[in-house]
């Protein structure tokens, strides 16, 4: 976004001198012509005639050239209705969207056209195959950056398009090119085109050089290279043939390896989220005994919470999540205080009619929800330091916002642990649940604790609430897809046990993600489940069961 | 768990017997309208997409009562909500025929509810438009189908992708249910026809809502970099698309190196996403908002002032509830009379305007004539078209490509019937008179 928001800026520096060229000489008015063509002949439903006329524009030794190539590929290169012209459009009110409509500037002369409607100007569409290559042509004509960072991006995204009529655009800036970072990234870069040289020692060589180059380009060339068809390009002998079987054998054996890291990377955060949403469930479950079913409707209004509190501050998406943690725990946990009072109280010691209870205020939040924010699920936009992912090494990579909830997860396990095991509340919930009558004789108010218990897990559910909403739908039925899990997990970790919480869901999620590539997701679920039921037969009590008295009763 | 089950009957029955009472009130208040019956989920999962198709009818009903209404009558609509419970579809389905005496049903979405209502409307002969586009191998005289049969989504989709985009390598991806399976199926064995090789294809299916596309993603990032042009054809269900698209973005995988076209994902879908990784991402669709036509235009306008929110958006359901709509209409007024059979008879071969400027016509199958566009996701949520059909696709009902359905035929004019076999020239199953 914040590329966006400088498009418009950069394009006024590029432009400004570009005008008084315009006006002051004669002889710029013959190149001026060329542009106008150029920029008249985008305007063509075929994407080819579009890409022909795109490689002349940037042929033509003009700032606009830039300045149009640039529009076309962000999107903002329009053709006005009626007249045919190609403008340049950008959004009235970015809030409001194009229904402000746009203020239309024309392409070539950069004359002020006023404001349309949002049908007064018709985008030229770009697809898939003229994007890629735009933005190879775009980053050509910023190898002439200033700024040897922007050289470098822009080596890499010639590159990635990896289109063979970009290669001698690289030569050329290797040979006037004096930074050393960038030598070296135009070298790595041209290793790509170099695989498809005509020539067999450069081919070779670059296949040599190539070795544990995990890049995705590079090793869909070599796979090429490898295979045995005939038509796989000029120069495709024995020896290319077998270098990059070579090549590619290695690469290999580096993605095997990374492979199985990623695995259990992906087991362990699908874990994390188990374990958070599970969490709750083995305070309220586990200590008091209650089967909970709207404990999946507690983590849904937490990720709600978030939703809100994004709404409430819409210029600093970065912090919301931040302050929605505290704001879904206390939502929640009111909540959980208010089902507990007001209904559970009642039914202790009746775990059927609790499981009921429990089960008709599942439905109510869910249609309450429902009501109050439609039946639409809510967008929440991810934050820019949650998106994308980390790249541990070139190759293996893990995604930001699983990272950030593995964090998390084992933040809020912590924490609970030192509520329980440091505060007086914690020593209350202890005590309560090992022996009510006894604690109760001891002075404990196990009534305020049952209360205060409950809000507890509720919150952690809607903290929960608040790392899902960043992996999954923000709608009225999200908790339903949890509850299940949650109570798979805390039934296998051993009821009322906060580490065989944490590591029945844990290892369930590792499992999970090593049975899915052979078995597919579906199959994998169902073997998990399998597998508890036959465990719970073994051991009815899960992995860490309660000993002592209490236990028994 | 007994328990659960036996609450949650109790309480649909309560929920049943409210909206009967509701609505013998509405029944008891003019008897000279005809009635449309609306069957779409106002509440539960499917209640995201429906909801809109339900506003879609009563917009057309109140634009066609603001016209002078049909035969001199106006019209009125009897609104249920099935609650996204496929028993209940049937229930429902049955209260609006026998109860409510209805003209003609406009509903359904899943599949599971479309098989879940058939028989009712077979029973009573009733008159169902069902607007979704859907897996085929069905031709019911009672049902009229104005979304895309396969061959109007699914064949010309991976046309464009073999052809213009030119992908070797398919993934086909898709949520666990009937849908997805029997799509696939086709794909499988038209890509197979095409010269596909059995490595170049990859197969895979995930539950509804699924929400961890972690090691997916991954795999198909290793499938794409073999060597091939690789794409990933999507009949993944409703929000599951959500996690699954950030997840694309999230790994790197960017619509230039491995393209998604979906067949589930529209302009409402995205409306609830962040769009700025999926920007590129193919759908196959009949209609897009985007489309440029002027009659496309005045829907719009007319749409949002109805449902009085500017960010609405419409999408294909909503055009095939249009043209179903129109066809309806258009019949009733040709046959004189709202009489089912009458209907029936006079709508093949109605012909329509569509919003993409150009014509849909009811074919003898009950399928409709279609074009197909491919749009390209923009970061607005709208969609580009980059590719149509230069003609206009008529709906096959029986798939050429599977062997079970080869040989049928479905032809409500000359053969009367729904499931023919043109090899032992037998008519069968229940599709029939």
């Amino acid at each position: 976004m914040r590329v966006r928001r400088l498009l418009p800026a950069l394009r006024l520096l590029v432009v400004a001198p570009a005008f008084f060229c315009v006006s002051a000489t004669a002889a710029f008015a013959a190149e001026n012509a060329g542009v106008q063509a150029a920029v008249d002949a985008l305007n063509t439903r075929s994407f080819d005639d579009k890409r022909a006329a795109a490689t002349e524009l940037a042929g033509i030794d003009d700032p606009r050239a830039a300045v149009v190539l640039e529009a076309l590929l962000a999107g903002e290169l329009f053709t006005e209705r009626g007249s045919g012209r190609l403008v340049i459009a950008t959004l009235v009110d970015e809030a409001a969207g194009p229904r402000a409509g746009y203020a239309l500037r024309d392409a070539v002369t950069d004359e002020d056209l006023g404001e349309t409607g949002r049908r007064g100007a018709r985008r030229v569409t770009v697809n898939n195959a003229l994007r890629r290559y735009l933005r190879g042509l775009v980053a050509g004509l910023r190898l002439r950056d200033e700024d040897a960072n922007n050289r470098i991006t822009a080596v890499r995204a010639v590159a990635d398009a990896a289109d063979p009529d970009l290669g001698p655009l690289l030569r050329e800036r290797l040979a006037v090119e004096t930074e050393g970072d960038v030598r070296d990234a135009i070298a790595t870069a041209l290793t790509v085109f170099d695989l498809d040289s005509p020539d067999e020692a450069t081919r070779l060589a670059a296949i040599a050089a190539s070795h544990g180059n995990l890049d995705g380009t590079v090793r869909m060339k070599l796979t090429a290279l490898a295979s045995d068809d005939a038509d796989s390009g000029p120069v495709h002998s024995e020896a290319v043939r077998d270098a990059a079987k070579d090549a590619l054998a290695a690469i290999e054996r580096t993605v095997a390896r990374f492979q199985t890291v990623e695995t259990i990377l992906f087991g362990l955060s699908l874990g994390s989220i188990l374990v958070l949403a599970a969490i709750g469930l083995s305070i309220t479950f586990g200590v008091m005994g209650v089967i909970n079913m709207a404990h999946g409707e507690l983590i849904m209004l937490g990720a709600y919470t978030t939703y809100v509190v994004q709404t409430l501050m819409p210029g600093a998406l970065e912090y919301s999540i931040i302050v929605a943690i505290p704001a879904a725990f206390l939502v929640s946990g009111l909540v959980g205080i208010g089902i507990e009072r007001g209904i559970i109280r009642f039914l202790y010691g009746r775990p059927l009619e609790t499981l009921l209870a429990t089960f008709g205020v599942s439905l109510i939040l869910q249609q309450a929800v429902r009501s109050i924010f439609s039946p639409l699920n809510r967008a929440v936009a991810t934050p820019q330091w949650m998106s994308g992912s980390w790249e541990i090494v070139t190759g293996l990579s893990f995604t930001y916002n699983r990272l950030y909830t593995l964090i998390f997860a084992g933040l809020v396990f912590v924490a609970l642990l030192v509520i329980l095991q440091r505060t007086r509340l914690g020593l209350e919930v202890r005590a309560t649940m090992q022996n009510r009558s006894m604690a109760r004789a001891m002075g404990i108010r196990s009534a305020r604790v049952d209360a205060l218990t409950f809000g507890l897990g509720a919150g952690i559910a809607g903290v929960a609430g608040v790392a899902l909403s960043q992996l999954t739908n923000v709608g009225p039925n999200l908790g339903q897809g949890y509850i299940v899990d949650s109570f798979l997990v805390v039934v296998f970790g051993g009821v009322g046990n906060l580490w065989g919480t944490l590591v029945a869901g844990l290892s369930l999620g590792v499992v999970n993600k090593f049975l899915e590539p052979v078995t597919g997701a579906v199959v994998a679920k169902i073997v998990v489940l399998v597998f508890i039921i036959l465990f719970i037969q073994k051991r009815p009590r899960g992995l860490f069961p309660q000993k002592g008295r209490a236990a028994e009763a | 768990m007994r328990s659960i089950i036996h609450l949650s009957k109790a309480l649909v029955v309560a929920a049943a017997a409210v909206a009967t009472l509701a609505a013998f009130n509405a029944a008891a208040q003019d008897e000279d309208t005809i009635k449309v019956g609306v069957l779409h989920s106002l509440s539960g999962t499917m209640a995201i997409s429906e909801t809109t198709l339900k506003d879609t009818v009563l917009m057309l009903i109140e634009e066609q009562n603001a016209a002078g209404g049909l035969l001199g009558k106006q019209l009125e609509a009897v609104v249920v909500d099935p609650a996204s419970n496929w028993p209940l579809f049937a229930e429902k389905a049955r209260e609006l025929l026998d109860l409510q005496q209805v003209a003609v049903v406009f509903g359904c979405w899943t599949s599971v509810s479309r098989k879940s209502v058939l028989p009712v409307f077979e029973e009573l002969n009733g008159l169902l438009f069902y607007p979704v586009q859907y897996e085929g191998e069905e031709s019911s005289k009672n049902v009229f189908y104005t979304g895309a049969a396969p061959n109007q989504q699914a064949i010309p989709a991976v046309d464009y992708l073999m052809n213009e985009l030119g992908a070797e390598r398919w993934v086909l991806a898709g949520t666990d249910y009937v849908y997805p399976r029997t799509t696939n199926k086709i794909l499988e064995a038209y890509l197979k026809a095409k010269g596909v090789a059995d490595e170049d294809i990859m197969i895979n299916y995930t539950p509804f809502g699924h929400s961890d596309w972690q090691s997916i993603v991954s795999d198909i990032k290793k499938f794409g970099s073999a060597g091939k042009k690789t794409a990933v054809v999507s009949t993944i269900n409703g929000d599951a698309n959500v996690p699954f698209y950030k997840e694309l973005g999230n790994q790197g995988i960017a619509a230039e190196d491995i393209p998604v076209i979906a067949f589930s994902v529209g302009e409402e879908e995205l409306s609830g996403i962040d769009t700025g990784p999926l920007v590129g991402h193919l759908a196959a669709w009949n209609y897009f908002m985007s489309v440029a036509a002027d009659v496309n235009d005045d829907f719009i306008d007319e749409w949002l002032a109805f449902i009085d929110d500017e960010d609405r958006v419409t999408n294909d359901p909503m055009e095939a509830h249009y043209i179903g709509f129109k066809m309806w209409v258009e019949a009733v007024e040709k046959a004189g009379t709202t009489d089912p059979a009458a209907v029936q008879d006079a709508i093949i071969g109605v012909t329509v305007p569509n919003l993409s400027g150009g014509t849909a016509t009811m074919l003898a199958n009950h399928h409709i004539t279609k074009p197909v566009l491919i749009g390209e996701i923009q970061d607005d949520g709208q969609f580009d078209i980059v590719w149509e059909t230069p003609d206009l696709v008529p709906g096959d009902a029986w798939s050429d490509f599977l062997p079970g359905s080869m040989d049928i035929e479905a032809d409500w004019v000359e053969l009367k019937c729904g499931n023919y076999n043109t090899k032992t020239k037998e008519c069968s199953g229940q599709n029939y008179e």
